[in-house]
């Protein structure tokens, strides 16, 4: 897609959180909706960035449901980021950090974004879940996902 | 040589042995994936599992992709910018918990680079058709439509 040349009043801060996997592979194939935007690409494995030819990439510690200690210092390292880069749109395509980034970027005024991964063709995914009522927009890759769930399909990474 | 794959999960037999059955009797050069230490092939090569770096060189040097509707398979193939045909698994024949793939494939009808078999005869034909076009991500409309959509809401 053409890189839209936005006036200086319109490039917003966005922070782009993914894990890394096939979270991180679905991020880099919607980055053009970023484009002309100050980015801040955050996920959980080092050389990521490098390999999607990024610089300045973030790095906070992964975590899931089943390590709470673990996912409270992800939390504090996600909440540094965000004080740090203040974005004004926070978007995620998972999993569980994605979720404490739209979950505290909410509280802090940022808008919010869930993209469920396209690997969640029956249901949402559980992270995906728990990210409704931190989005703004909540969405599944699926239309049939989104239908029964309530939330917004607009395409695929497909 | 053309790569098979059946994807991390599951064991996918009817596939496997249909590609070993094309393949002897067109005399086809398959590599194949098969989630399956147990799988017996005559006609073709196979592995029940890769490690990514041995997966990627693998569909880097096919010049054909076939496989399960899952997608990875969809995503590696559009990767490397390979020609894909894919061979839905059935709910109906005990082939997973229930017929996403065919809604898979239901959602990429029509797009360039991308060929559905759904019985052997068609798998047969598109293992051996010469004009097979390579699948591209710039051509998905449903990827563009996202963005756009992405787009909006940020500039908004």
């Amino acid at each position: 897609m053409a890189v839209q040349g936005l006036e200086s009043g319109k490039r917003k801060r966005v922070m782009a959180i993914a894990s890394g996997g096939g979270h991180w592979e679905q991020m880099m194939m919607l980055r053009d909706a970023f484009a002309g935007h100050d980015v801040t690409f955050v996920t959980t494995l080092a050389g990521l960035g490098e390999r999607s030819g990024l610089e300045g990439v973030r790095l906070v510690p992964d975590c899931n449901r089943h390590k709470p200690v673990r996912a409270l210092w992800s939390l504090l390292r996600i909440l540094a980021v965000i004080i740090a880069v203040r974005p004004q749109v926070i978007i995620s395509t998972g999993a569980l950090p994605g979720v404490i980034a739209l979950a505290l970027g909410k509280r802090l005024g940022a808008r919010t974004i869930w993209v469920d991964s396209i690997a969640n063709a029956e249901e949402f995914s559980m992270a995906g879940s728990l990210a409704r009522n931190h989005a703004h927009l909540w969405m599944s890759q699926w239309p049939s996902v989104a239908s029964a769930a309530g939330a917004e399909y607009a395409g695929s990474v497909l | 040589m053309i790569f098979a794959t059946v994807g991390t999960q599951l064991p996918f037999p009817r596939f496997i042995t249909a590609l070993d059955r094309i393949a002897g009797k067109r005399g086809l050069d398959i590599f194949a994936q098969t989630c399956d230490p147990a799988a017996r092939v005559e006609h073709i090569r196979a592995s029940a599992h890769l490690d990514p770096a041995s997966f990627d060189k693998h569909i880097r040097e096919a010049d054909r992709i076939v496989g399960h509707a899952g997608i990875g398979t969809i995503l590696s193939a559009r990767k490397h910018t390979k020609p894909l045909i894919l061979y839905p698994r059935l709910a109906s024949l005990g082939e997973h918990r229930n017929e996403h793939q065919l809604a898979t494939v239901r959602s990429l009808v029509g797009r360039v680079g991308i060929y559905v078999a759904y019985t052997d005869e068609e798998l047969e034909d598109l293992l051996t058709r010469p004009d097979l076009a390579p699948l591209r991500a710039e051509d998905s409309a449903a990827r563009n439509a996202l963005i756009a959509r992405l787009s909006g809401f940020i500039a908004a």
